[in-house]
This record gives structure tokens, C-alpha cells and sequence, in this order.
């Protein structure tokens, strides 16, 4: 008798989630929540100013407070050779300032206290003198003649260029264009987002120096990098390093680059030998710590006549703050901004990308993204709908006749990616079925006719999640595999760690049902571990959906592994050759006498207590698994609104999910997954935006001046599923998390784009605030692109 | 100085005012001696080691630190430990008993309403206190009630679904 899969909690059962018995509880295990003894607190100076040059620095108020132990400045960490160190895209950071700010909220010094506030007054009582010089906040003042050189810093850095890049077939574009009937064309500004998960960044460095071991409880999404990371600026041993990632309270890609408050806890803790813990304010975490997005994009699109598109061609103009301090994959310095337009069948397409230095934070994390593939899906359909209304066409026809067909399948985009599966005219139709398409046409015109103004707005995207294969990706030259080690006790209970690190994916609930899947043991048997370099196997973490992609593959491999040496302790069991050995879930048996058979468990124990001879005790393998190719799911976003015209302000009616992301592991958490996405969609197209204003200061600096949106605001979501498997994933998995995120915010904007239609308005870039639109539909102008070289106060 | 490390540094400076608080939290009487300035939320956090109570963004925005304050729920990031000498608080460790959930944990826990739960334990006393208040509420009541709390990840409908669940289940009990 085979297993009931779903009721030992394999694959496809919404199993409830492990992690939550201590969540609800209140005893998850955060960075803050962590106290050792004697632990001391550090807090950091920030700079009031964009540009500034530190003309000196007095400290000495600072350490007459009673309970201050030490006062770090970046005269300092100079002395040690600390004061810069190298980003996760071969830039170099500033870890405190020592020449000149060059960002507000810069680090400039630090206090370690006995008391966190007593660190505070000690930071307040620091005397900076500032110079302050002219500063820089949009790439166009960046590429401006006689723009302040902000990285003066740099040797053979004679502008504020971070990269000039290309991708595409430029003469195959160029012809594309030649022959095309209509030309469409686009510019917009995707603006700067804070990912903003609740819980800042904070860590806990504790040296001892009778081990000379280093331990770092820290916020981070991927530990392993974070170990390479300060091998290199630390100069310890790998193996004098553990670092140690707990529950994080969110991550979204925040938590991805190494940030100066780490480097400089660590410091403190060797200086002072006794553990040192660095909690971010909100304040900190928001001005100074990487955002998403901030690109100028524009873009053409070469049309046929009867709606076939023949090119397309794209620039981007992207603000990566003061520092290139974003991880993205070494080979493409605009991320995979040319995965644009891959759910379409087109010929030729052409990208430049410059990437530019200003006056801001860090930027360009990839905010529960793929490496840029956010600003692409949002220009591809924003472009899409541009390009259809251009030609006169419906929105959704447009679509389907060019989408790449499920017979063409594997297709090779313009750019160059191999996309392999995906059902995109089934996803649309499911979509618009659901939504109730011409009903809602019908009524749209009705209600204009009453001075109403509806809209429907279509977003369908493929996305390359899963990064990497190791021949194309990597970050600071290691490979993006990932990994999964299990170990099968004696009992057949089991423990699995791997090299991802969930930041509430869930991944303690979902690995377990694959090894469930793989092995018949039940989910309720086995417990996942994360985030320890001393215990976990070597993985590159959690972002850019790859967990499931990656380290989910590695955990169905490992299972595997496993199953094959206990076919050879079954076959020594029953006595047969392993030959004669079946398998079903859960169990092996004889081929020519089924009720003859032993289960995953008498293996286990046979593994310790009863093994043939020749065969290794134990029952234990590790898996690293380096994909063959990216996974395409596929997502296909409808939102209905209807705008006030006379205030601006739109309110959303419907909105419709139909995501293909392959096989689903747990159905609950993809769907908690993507109405998570669809709500940082709805944010990002209604009110989530970060701005700076002339002089640099970042307006958005706490939660009463960046919106995040609240169960009030919030829309209800209908979702629908269509499943096409992986064709190389070991269980058909594709991944989810951010595909919503990534192809929603275009749902919304188009939606109320398309109420607009026959205004004139042809784009507002995001967020749509009220005054936007209000703006945008009396001067029936759009609000778009490039800011002017100066900005208005 | 404040007396919350006292153990760890017994030879603080003393020339800092203290003053002793004695707060009812989850039921049982608990003292110290705080400085003036202290916030409840660090007071229950650090003094009392209760760290099922976050502190997410310091300006009463995201409700990660909600406590029940007499019944009320309130922002123990934005209230002085002192404010609360004499009254009466309630953590998330106060919600379940020895042996038994609170529905509403059983609630977030079935509909899938927490991710990466930092926001979860503010979310539940909030639910708690409109549950008390309004034992049958409609869906847009409690996104209402809710309004006071963020959440980054779920997207809320699940939360939403989870106080419900709840009061289903107080319901159903009070009715047997």
C-alpha cells in the first residue's frame, strides 16, 4: 500500500507552517531578541548632508559620558585599514567616512556603550564640522558637464559613470526599425522604493579571543556571502568566521548587501573583546540601506501594421546612489533588465544601460526582484499597452498575437535567454475569463457615456528566476549553485539544512515536503535548518526567487540520494538483489512479491544497525545543485479601477492573479506569496516612493512619510493557477515569490492609463498619486521621464 | 543610567534619576527601577525579557510593538515604561494559556495570516481588543481595526481571514 501523499504532507498539501508554533507564540528568535553576556550596544553617527567634505571631527564629549566604551570614527578604521571595504559588485564602500560624506545618513562614526541609550547621547555629543559642496540627485545632474565628481575617491574616475553597457543585436534592431509600419514609443521613471521589511538590520559581533573564533548574528539573506565577505575585509580565516542569519522579520532584498553597521560591530567586538550589538533605527534603515529600483527608461517599439512587433529597442539610465553596492550577477551590470519582452516573439532588440553616481544611498537591490527584472516587465507593459493603443488594437489581442507560442517552446529570446515552457495564451484567457473582460468593456463604455471613467489594465510576464547556472552567473566570481545536506536518523526521522535562508517563505514547512515527496518520510519527521555557516552547507541564500528553483532542486537531489543507498540496504533486507528492489512511496519491495517489502524507516535503521558488508554505515548525503537554466513561471495580472476625475484619486474594483509557477509545493504558501506581491504592486503603483529634494535630503525618512499601504487600503485578490511544469527543475517547480511584485504594478497603472484613454495622457509615472493624475488629466499632459537638470525646490 | 543591565554591570553610574515602575504584565506583578526616559516597549523587551513584542519603525506607524493596556491596545514604542506604573499589559506571551492557543493564534496559524511574523504579534492583540469590543465583526471592520498595523508581507487578506476564523471559533464556543 502506497502513502497518502497530502496526509504525510508531501508535495501539493497546503500543509500548515512549522515556523508559526513559535511565531504566534511571540518566541521567534530575531537579531534583537538575542542578549549574550556582558553585550555592549552600538549606535551610529549618520551625516546630516548629501556632499560634504568632514573637515574634523571632535569626540571627545562623546567619550566623557559615563558608560561609553569606545568611539570609532574613520580616522580609525583607516589606521586598520577598515575605513573602505569592497561592495558585491567590485565597488568599493565607505564604512565610515573619512574624506567626505557623500550620502545623507552616511556613516560617519560609531559609539559602543553599556546601554543602547546611552550610545544614542554619546552619538549626539560628536562635534562634525562639514564643508558642505554642491550636490548631485538625478543622473541627469550625474551626467551634466562640470557635475561634481562624487567618487573622487576612485583612481581613473574621472566622471560619475558606475557603467556603460550593452546587450542585443544593434544592427538586427536597426533594421527591425527600417521596416517597421508604426513606431511606438515610451519614457518613464520607475522611482526609488525602500523593500522596508519591518525589521530593520542589526547584528551581534562576538569575538573571543581565546578561539580567535568570530561570530556574527546578523540580518542576512545570504550568510555564505556575508562569511566571504568578511573574510576578505576582517583578513580572518573562513573557519574563524560563523556567521549566523536567525528569523528575519522580513528581507525583500534589503537585507542582501553587507552594510557598514556589520563591518563596524565586528571591529568593535575584536577591539573590545565582549559581543557588541548594532540594532538599526527605522530612520536608518530607510535612509541608508539599499533601495530598489530609481531607473529612467525609454524605448521603441517597431510595429507591423496588423500588430506583429518586429523590434524593440531600450535605454536605461539607472541611480545607484553614491556606492554600486548591489549584488548583482558580475557579467550583466544592469541586472537582467534584458529578460524585458521575453514572454514576446520578437526578432531583434537592442539595450544600452548606464549606470550613474549621485548623492544618494545605495541603490538597486534587487527588492523582491531579479536583478532588474521589475523595472523590465514594468516598461515591457507599459510599452505593450503603449505600443497597442498606438495601433488601435485591443489590449489583450495585442498580447496573444505575439506572445511566443506553446508550441515553440524552447524559444530563444531576442537578448539571448532560453525560455522553456509556459502556456501564455491559456494564462490570458483564464485571466479574462475571470475578470469578466467584455462585460467589463461594455460597461466601461456605458459609463463614460455618464461621465464615469473605468479602466482595465493587463500585465502578463515571464520572468528568469533562479539564478544562476554557474557558466553565466555569479557573484564576486562564486557561482550561484545552491545546496541541501540531509541526514536520516536511525528511527528514519531526519534533519535537512541547505545554503538558502528563509525570511518567511516558509522554507521549514516546504523542504520538508519535498524530502516527504522524495522519501515517504513524513513531513512532521523531519526538521529544516537555515542560516548557520557552522552547520548549513555552502549556498549563495535567498533572493530573487531562486530558493525553490535552486535549493529546493537540492533537497529533491540530496532525497535522492539518499533513497538510492537505502535501495541497497532494502535489497540486503530482503534478501534480493537490488535489481529486483521497487519502489513506491515510502517503501521498497520485491518486484515479483509486493506484499514482501521494508520502508524508508527499517532502512534508516538498518543504515546504523544492520548494514550488508561493504557498505558505509549511516544514512547521510549532500547535494549541491547547479541549475541547467533559469525557470520561467509565468503570471498574467488584471486590475479594474475607476478614477475620480475630478479629485484624481482611483479606486480599484478588481484585480485577477493567474500565476503558472510549474508544480506547487505547498498551494497556501504560493498563494501567500503572491498576494504579498500583488500588495507591494498596488504600493508601489499607488504610494510607495522615496524622494530626495535638491539638496539631498531623503524625504521618506520613517513611516509617516513613506506610505506603505494597511489592511484598509489594500484590495482583495482573486487568484487562479495554471500549472506547466519545469522541464529541468527534479520536481517541475518554477519560482513564485516575486512575480507578482514584478509584473503587478503594470496591472494597475495600465488600468488607469486605460480610464484616461483618449485624454492624451499616454503615461504618469508611479505612483499614481491623486495630484499626479488629477495633474495629468486637466493639462492633459503626460508626467513622465527625465527630471529637468535643475530641480525646482 | 537605567537598572535594566544592572546584573551585567553592577558598577553603573548612579548619577542618573531612576524611579521604580511596577506593571501587571500578563498577570503577574513585575517591578524595576527605570530611568525616566525609558520606553515601555524596551522596558518589556530588555527588562522583562519578553522580546514577543517588536519594535518596527519608533514613530507609532507599523504596530509591531502593540501591547492590550488595560484592555486597550496601544504602541509601547511611543509610551513611557513610567506611564505604566500601576496599569495593567498584555504581551503576546500572555495570550495563550499552559496547555491552549488563543483562537486567534490558532486563526493566523490555519489561514496562513504571518510570513516572516514580526508583525504577527501586534496584529493578534489588535484583533484581540476589536474581538473583545465586537465578537462578530464584518471583514471591513476588521481591516479597519487593523489599520494601525502593517504587514509587508501577506498582503493582509489572509490576516483578515484569520480574525474571522477566530471569531468564528470564540463564537462557536460561547454558543456550546
Amino acid at each position: 500500500m502506497s502513502l497518502d501523499e497530502i496526509k504525510i504532507g508531501g508535495m501539493g498539501a497546503s500543509r500548515r507552517r512549522v515556523e508559526d508554533n513559535r511565531f504566534i507564540r511571540g518566541k521567534g528568535n530575531y537579531v534583537d531578541d538575542i542578549v549574550l553576556p556582558g553585550m555592549l550596544h552600538m549606535e551610529i553617527l549618520r551625516s546630516p548632508l548629501a556632499h560634504a567634505r568632514i573637515k574634523s571631527i571632535d569626540t571627545s564629549k562623546a567619550w566623557a559620558i559615563p558608560g561609553v566604551r569606545l568611539v570609532m570614527t574613520g580616522e580609525m578604521m583607516a589606521s586598520r585599514n577598515l575605513a573602505w571595504m569592497p561592495t558585491l559588485s567590485y565597488d568599493t564602500q565607505a564604512v565610515l567616512a573619512t574624506d567626505k560624506v557623500r550620502f545623507q545618513g552616511q556613516e560617519v562614526a560609531c559609539v559602543i556603550a553599556d546601554d543602547p541609550y546611552i550610545a544614542k547621547d554619546a552619538c549626539e555629543a560628536i562635534v562634525v564640522d562639514y564643508e558642505p559642496l554642491p550636490v548631485v540627485v538625478n543622473p541627469v545632474q550625474a551626467m551634466a558637464p562640470g557635475a561634481p565628481l562624487i567618487r573622487d575617491d576612485k583612481e581613473n574616475q574621472h566622471d560619475n559613470v558606475v557603467f556603460d553597457w550593452e546587450v542585443g543585436d544593434k544592427d538586427g534592431t536597426e533594421k527591425a526599425f527600417a521596416q517597421a509600419d508604426v513606431v511606438s514609443k515610451l519614457e518613464l521613471h520607475y522611482p526609488r522604493s525602500h523593500p522596508s521589511p519591518l525589521e530593520t538590520c542589526g547584528s551581534i559581533a562576538d569575538f573571543d579571543r581565546a578561539t580567535s573564533k568570530l561570530t556574527v548574528y546578523m540580518t542576512t539573506q545570504a550568510p555564505h556571502i556575508i562569511r566571504a565577505a568578511v573574510a576578505m575585509v576582517a583578513e580572518l580565516p573562513e573557519h574563524m568566521i560563523r556567521i549566523v542569519s536567525p528569523d528575519l522579520g522580513g528581507g525583500f532584498g534589503n537585507k542582501v548587501p553587507v552594510y557598514p553597521g556589520y563591518v563596524a560591530s565586528i571591529l568593535a567586538s575584536i577591539l573590545l573583546e565582549r559581543p557588541v550589538k548594532w540594532i538599526e533605527d527605522k530612520t536608518g534603515n530607510l535612509i541608508s540601506t539599499g533601495f530598489g529600483r530609481d531607473v529612467y527608461l525609454r524605448g521603441e517599439m517597431a510595429l507591423r501594421k496588423d500588430g506583429k512587433i518586429l523590434g524593440v529597442r531600450m535605454h536605461t539610465d539607472s541611480d545607484h546612489g553614491a556606492f554600486f553596492s548591489d549584488a548583482q550577477p558580475s557579467k550583466f551590470k544592469i541586472g537582467l533588465m534584458h529578460s524585458a519582452f521575453a514572454c514576446y516573439d520578437i526578432p531583434a532588440a537592442h539595450l544600452t544601460a548606464r549606470g550613474l553616481y549621485t548623492n544618494k544611498a545605495p541603490g538597486g537591490v534587487a527588492y523582491r526582484c531579479s536583478f532588474r527584472v521589475t523595472e523590465a516587465m514594468f516598461f515591457q507593459e507599459r510599452m505593450v499597452q503603449a505600443a497597442a493603443d498606438d495601433l488601435g488594437m485591443d489590449q489583450a489581442e495585442f498580447r496573444r498575437l505575439n506572445f511566443v507560442r506553446d508550441e515553440d517552446f524552447p524559444h530563444r529570446t531576442a537578448f539571448g535567454f532560453l525560455t522553456d515552457s509556459g502556456q501564455y495564451a491559456k494564462c490570458l484567457d483564464v485571466g479574462l475569463e475571470a475578470i469578466g473582460y467584455k462585460d467589463f468593456l461594455k460597461q466601461k463604455e456605458e459609463a463614460k457615456k455618464r461621465g464615469r471613467l473605468l479602466g482595465i489594465g493587463i500585465s502578463t510576464m515571464t520572468e528568469p528566476l533562479g539564478a544562476g547556472n554557474s557558466r553565466e552567473y555569479d557573484i564576486l566570481g562564486i557561482k550561484m549553485f545552491d545546496s541541501a545536506e540531509l541526514r536520516v536518523h536511525m528511527s528514519g526521522k531526519a534533519i535537512l539544512r541547505t545554503g538558502a535562508k528563509s525570511q518567511g517563505q516558509g522554507h521549514e514547512t516546504t523542504w520538508a515536503q519535498i524530502v516527504a515527496h522524495e522519501l515517504g518520510i513524513p513531513a512532521d519527521d523531519i526538521t529544516v535548518e537555515e542560516g548557520d555557516t557552522d552547520t548549513a552547507p555552502f549556498g549563495m541564500g535567498t533572493y530573487a526567487s531562486r530558493s525553490t528553483p535552486v535549493a529546493g532542486a537540492a533537497v529533491a537531489m540530496v532525497s535522492r540520494k539518499i533513497r538510492a543507498k537505502a535501495r541497497k540496504l532494502a535489497a540486503h533486507l530482503l534478501e534480493v538483489s537490488e535489481e529486483d528492489v521497487e519502489w513506491e512511496l515510502g517503501r521498497f519491495y520485491v518486484r515479483s512479491s509486493p506484499d514482501r517489502g521494508v520502508t524508508i524507516q527499517d532502512c534508516a535503521n538498518a543504515a546504523y544497525s544492520n548494514m550488508p558488508d561493504g557498505l558505509e554505515p549511516g544514512l547521510e548525503n549532500t547535494a549541491y545543485y547547479d541549475p541547467p537554466n533559469l525557470t520561467w513561471p509565468f503570471a498574467c495580472y488584471i486590475a479594474t479601477v475607476e478614477v475620480d476625475p475630478g479629485t484624481g484619486v482611483w479606486d480599484v474594483l478588481n484585480v485577477v492573479a493567474v500565476d503558472d509557477c510549474g508544480v506547487r509545493i505547498n498551494p497556501m504558501i504560493v498563494e501567500g506569496q503572491i498576494m504579498g506581491g500583488l500588495t507591494e504592486a498596488y504600493a508601489m503603483a499607488s504610494m510607495q516612493f522615496i524622494t530626495f529634494d535638491a539638496e539631498g535630503n531623503c524625504v521618506g525618512s520613517n513611516y509617516m512619510d513613506y506610505l506603505l499601504p494597511t489592511a484598509w487600503e489594500t484590495p482583495g485578490f482573486e487568484l487562479h493557477e495554471v500549472v506547466t511544469p519545469c522541464p529541468h527543475h527534479p520536481i517541475g517547480a518554477k519560482g513564485i515569490g516575486e512575480c507578482a511584485t514584478v509584473g503587478g504594478p503594470a496591472a494597475f497603472v495600465n488600468a488607469v492609463m486605460d480610464a484616461l484613454k483618449g485624454t492624451g495622457v499616454r503615461n504618469i509615472d508611479m505612483p499614481l498619486l491623486p495630484d499626479r493624475v488629477y495633474e495629468a488629466f486637466t493639462t492633459r499632459r503626460d508626467i513622465s521621464g527625465m527630471p529637468p537638470v535643475k530641480t525646482e525646490d | 543610567m537605567t537598572s535594566l543591565n544592572e546584573e551585567v554591570f553592577p558598577d553603573q553610574a548612579s548619577n542618573v534619576p531612576v524611579r521604580k515602575v511596577t506593571i501587571r504584565i500578563n498577570g503577574e506583578n513585575r517591578s524595576a527601577n527605570v530611568e525616566p526616559r525609558l520606553l515601555l516597549a524596551h522596558l518589556i523587551r530588555q527588562g522583562f525579557n519578553l522580546t514577543g513584542t517588536h519594535t518596527g519603525c519608533d514613530t507609532s506607524n507599523c504596530g509591531a510593538c502593540t501591547v492590550l493596556f488595560d484592555g486597550q491596545p496601544i504602541k509601547s514604542c511611543t509610551m513611557l515604561a513610567i506611564q505604566a506604573d500601576g496599569h495593567d499589559v498584555m504581551t503576546v506571551e500572555g495570550l495563550a494559556t499552559a496547555s491552549e492557543l488563543h483562537p486567534i493564534q490558532e486563526g493566523f496559524k490555519d489561514e496562513h495570516g504571518l510570513q516572516c511574523g514580526f508583525c504577527t504579534p501586534g496584529m493578534m492583540l489588535t484583533a484581540k481588543a476589536l474581538l473583545d469590543e465586537n465578537p462578530d465583526p464584518t471583514e471591513d471592520e476588521v481591516r479597519w481595526a487593523l489599520s494601525g498595523n502593517l504587514c509587508r508581507c501577506t498582503g493582509y487578506q489572509n490576516i483578515v481571514k484569520s480574525v474571522m476564523w477566530a471569531a468564528r471559533k470564540i463564537n462557536n464556543q460561547a454558543a456550546n
